[in-house]
């Protein structure tokens, strides 16, 4: 077995065992990057280096035997909106092209502490604001199982290299799916945990209240390993949580017997491509014939989750990104006068879909709208959260598709925006309603392209998510073969 | 016939609180450090960087809501109020706009009702919120750039609104003396309008007596003394009836206060206001007061004023100016209990604060809070004169030093040899020799002349340097004369 067809979790365990070294592992890596990067374009940043540099110490460790968990020495990607110290952080805009952040994000540094490598910065959309890394500053990333189409976003960098085998697990963030579209998109797991699951702080905010950090990996107990890892209760976060229950490797049991599962009729309706609906129907088959409880029902109020999302994430990003002004840090437009200065410095630092969600979001804030937008909003995205609780009340996991459709073709997207933003129907209402949900590969469309299942859970209950991946994972790799 | 017209005034009083720290990280909020240097990645606006709330923040401000009667928000919350300004570094400041931490609440002052008798009336407080203050821009007109130092960025502060409930000058400054007051009792700030602490802004309009409505307001901003608070206030009041007089309309405006040029000026109109898109701030969580956290806060009220004044009146045996002065210090309060409870009689303890401290805080242009001598020294310094250990004069020249570097006045009194001669035979000595010295006093003393023997008590004095009992001087004289 070739080092690079290892996971995570392999991966660290063939060092650990000393039969592969830290630096062997990075080797692999960049091997890989030099073949595929040019193409692909997954990362803004690559910091060899540094990486090697990293190596060495993790190795030591390792070695002292003071590095034994799970991820010890894994070569891994971070998005580039989440901070890391010393190294370029730009949230792929050009008004911080030249950010580089003296501290790290909490998730870094426990990935770090927990012997993960840092090779680089994962490309994404601007801002996370998109959902097919093409509105990137700096050039587009594209599919590493079809280079004609895009890999989705906004976690589209992390996504394409855990998919590429440009790094052997990544982080990414997801505010309205930008974790679990990219992961079916580029047929890789992807994660994103209850809200409050893992700290914020250095990740650059988009939708503060719905953004959160979670794990791309290339199967499902990377998935939960990583989670365990990252997962837990941050002071420096007043939105993280104190969990009790964070060993989420405990719940990579293949056993879904007595499990019941809710499927959305909601979810199945038009706009679902005909193929990926069949893929999803025939992972729950899957689930039902190994013992799972499966049936239908009525979600309701699927489609106000679109405009709602819009309201909330637009008008927390208007005001996120207020700071991003020229006066600190990163791009600053040569003017002298103050506000003359903000003007020029945000026109030209701030891409179009960005300066698009900032002018959506300054509306709906505004004196006189803020009732009839942002605060109807709030109130819809109550409605939503309760109609998952009723949901709950009645299943353990509710299944469904992650997009409507496989990926796009480049730049189909951006031509119609409404279009993109429908695309985030089955996954933004997770967000709103600040639930768990995964994507896993559960097949390919006609032109081999991977489709996703989404599975959610209940608030907190990560585990049910993983066990239910883990054993549909396991059935469609037997079915597979 | 001349119209006659009312004031009405509301204020709007921020007051920086006495905390340690700031309001959403660990910095100091210690004054004078070079510039940038109580800052970190939080209250310089950086990205990814996170609040989280000082809970001292939440005490203080039940305290100050408590002590004016207020009813408590016991579900509150954090909005960003959005402006761009680069001394707020992520250009929204966390202030409460939706739910305020205290409403509803009344101070009572003393002030005098039309008929001219003393009278108490109760002013409304609309609300008191809890905000973070911005740092502070330096203009180099010699390098022709304006730099940014962020030490106070993120100090708290709360904000006091009253209704507009003053008609005079005199009761503004009454009721920002009763402020202050409650406030430096409980601690929360030094209240320094000089330094900043206390700040207050006046709104002000006027109207035709007996009129219902209200005239168009404006608000006075940049004023820093009860002095410059009550010219403004006259001043504006002064302005807007001319206005009215000529036919004109009052514009509403803030306007800054010049305290040179005694005159204030137009900053902007309402139709310049700008929109500040308040939400609430989603980094943080709402804050919950439980009834038992109040009803804590409530029983660890200091004594207030009236109560003191009244305990005082009976306890201890000094004039209510005394008591006046003393108590309008909470500082001086303390200071004067203290001493007390170090075996001073209370009568010593108010003259020496009531007669050399003023003296000195007058001299040196300070207030009671800056007094900064220990109550232990002034305890001993009474010993010392009661003993008779120093006389008066010297006693005087002690405290000085006492008043300006706290020594110990014991040991400084020993040090520097200025304890009074009492050995009988050493003053003996010198009085002869002045008698020797001053044959026509003595001839006009034995002549009748009574006054005569002053002038030999104090040659005696000078020769001794001081230190001796002036009246063990005056006997012995006597005797040998």
């Amino acid at each position: 077995m070739k080092i690079a067809d290892y996971t995570a979790v392999e991966l660290s365990e063939q060092i650990k065992q000393g039969r592969v070294t830290v630096k062997e592992a990075l080797d692999a890596v960049f091997e890989q990057i030099d073949c595929t990067e040019e193409a692909i374009h997954c990362y803004v940043t690559i910091d060899r280096e540094r990486a090697y540099r990293q190596a060495q110490e993790v190795q030591k460790k390792i070695d002292a035997g003071e590095l034994t968990g799970p991820l010890a020495g894994v070569p891994f990607a971070i998005k580039d909106n989440l901070c890391t110290e010393g190294m370029l952080t730009t949230c792929s805009s050009k008004i911080l092209e030249n950010f580089v952040p003296t501290y790290s994000a909490e998730a870094v540094k426990r990935l770090e502490a927990a012997g993960a490598v840092v090779i680089g910065k994962t490309n994404m959309d601007e801002f996370a604001m998109g959902s097919t890394t093409e509105t990137s500053y700096f050039g587009i990333t594209r599919n590493p199982r079809n280079t004609e189409h895009v890999p989705g976003g906004s976690s589209g960098g992390s996504a394409a290299a855990v998919a590429a085998g440009e790094c052997f697990a990544a982080l990414g963030s997801d505010t309205g799916g930008s974790i679990r579209q990219p992961a079916s998109y580029c047929g890789v797991v992807g994660m994103k945990p209850t809200y409050g699951t893992v700290s914020r702080y250095g990740l650059i905010a988009y939708g503060s209240s719905l953004d959160q950090i979670g794990p791309l990996t290339k199967d499902v107990r990377d998935c939960a390993a990583i989670l365990e890892v990252i997962a837990g209760e941050d002071k420096k976060d007043s939105t993280s949580m104190k969990r009790e229950d964070t060993n989420f490797t405990e719940a990579l049991v293949d056993d879904v017997k007595g499990m019941r599962i809710g499927i959305p009729r909601d979810y199945f309706g038009e706009g679902l491509d005909p193929e990926v609906k069949q893929a999803v129907l025939a992972a729950a088959k899957v689930l039902e014939e190994r013992g799972a409880l499966v049936e239908e029902f009525d979600l309701s109020l699927v489609e106000y989750a679109i405009p709602t999302y819009y309201t909330i994430a637009a008008a927390e990003a208007s005001s996120n990104l207020e700071r991003f002004d020229g006066v600190k840090y990163g791009y600053r437009a040569p003017v002298d006068d103050l506000h003359p200065m903000y003007k020029k410095t945000r026109s030209e630092g701030f891409g179009a879909e960005v300066k698009r969600r900032i002018m959506l979001g300054s509306f709906v804030l505004s004196s006189g709208y803020y009732d009839a937008y942002y605060l109807k909003a709030l109130r819809v995205k109550a409605l939503i959260k309760k109609a998952f609780d009723e949901a709950f009340a009645k299943y353990d996991v509710i299944l469904g598709p992650v997009a409507p459709t496989t990926a796009p073709r480049l730049g189909e997207s951006l031509a119609d925006p409404i279009k993109m933003y429908l695309g985030d129907i089955y996954t933004i209402s997770v967000n709103l309603a600040g639930l768990p949900g995964i994507s896993i590969p559960c097949g390919t469309d006609s032109k081999g392209l991977p489709i996703g299942l989404q599975l959610i859970g209940d608030c907190f209950r990560e585990k049910n998510l993983i066990r239910a991946a883990f054993t549909a994972e396991k059935a469609l790799q037997e079915e597979r073969r | 016939m001349a119209k006659e017209y009312e004031t009405v005034i509301g204020l709007e009083v921020h007051v920086e609180l006495a905390t340690k720290t700031k309001i959403f990280c660990g910095c100091s909020t210690q004054f004078g450090g070079a510039p940038n240097s109580h800052t970190c990645p939080v209250c310089t606006g950086m990205p990814g960087s996170l609040p989280v709330l000082n809970k001292q923040v939440v005490e203080y401000a039940v305290a100050v809501g408590l002590a004016a009667n207020c009813k408590i928000t016991q579900y509150c919350k954090f909005d960003r109020k959005n402006y761009f300004y680069p001394d707020n570094p992520q250009n929204y400041q966390i202030s409460q706009l939706y739910l305020p931490i205290c409403r509803d609440g009344y101070v009572e002052i003393e002030t005098t009702d039309e008929s001219g008798e003393a009278c108490s009336k109760k002013i409304g407080i609309h609300e008191i919120h809890m905000e973070e203050d911005a740092g502070k821009l330096i203009h180099d007109d010699w390098e022709g750039c304006a730099l940014v130092d962020y030490n106070r960025s993120g100090v708290p502060l709360i904000e006091i609104v009253s209704e507009p409930d003053m008609r005079s000058a005199d009761e503004v400054i009454a009721y920002l003396e009763k402020l202050r007051l409650l406030i430096q009792y409980l601690g929360a700030s030094d209240c320094k309008l000089q330094e900043g602490s206390m700040r207050a802004d006046v709104n002000l309009s006027v109207r035709e007596r007996g009129a219902r409505e209200f005239g168009t307001r404006t608000e006075m901003k940049n004023l820093n003394s009860f002095r410059s608070i009550a010219r403004a206030i006259e001043g504006e009041r002064q302005r807007q009836i001319d206005l009215l007089e000529s036919g004109e309309a009052v514009i509403q405006e803030t306007r800054r206060w010049d305290d040179a040029r005694e005159t204030s000026y137009a900053m902007r109109s309402k139709e310049d206001a700008q929109d500040y898109r308040y939400f609430p701030d989603p980094d943080l969580v709402p804050v919950y007061i439980d009834d038992a956290w109040i009803e804590r806060i409530r029983n660890s009220q200091p004594e207030f004023r009236e109560a003191k004044r009244k305990r005082y009146r009976e306890e201890y045996d000094i004039p209510d100016y005394d008591i006046e002065i003393i108590t309008g210090s909470k500082h001086m309060a303390d200071i004067f209990e203290a001493t007390i409870a170090c075996g001073a009689a209370p009568k010593k303890v108010s003259n020496w604060l009531m007669v050399e401290t003023l003296r000195l805080l007058k001299e040196r242009e300070e207030d009671p809070e800056d007094i900064a001598f220990s109550p232990e020294h002034l305890a001993k310094l009474i010993r010392l004169t009661e003993e008779k250990v120093i006389n008066s004069t010297v006693a005087k020249e002690v405290f000085e030093e006492m008043f300006r570097a706290d020594i110990d006045p014991e040991e400084y009194v020993t040090e520097k040899g200025l304890k009074m001669v009492s050995d009988d035979g050493a003053l003996r000595s010198v009085v002869e020799e002045v008698i020797a010295a001053n044959p026509q006093s003595v001839e006009d003393y034995r002549n009748g002349k009574e006054k005569a023997i002053g002038f030999l008590v104090g040659q005696t004095m000078k020769a001794m340097k001081g230190k001796a009992d002036p009246g063990t001087v005056n006997a012995l004289l006597k005797e040998l004369l």
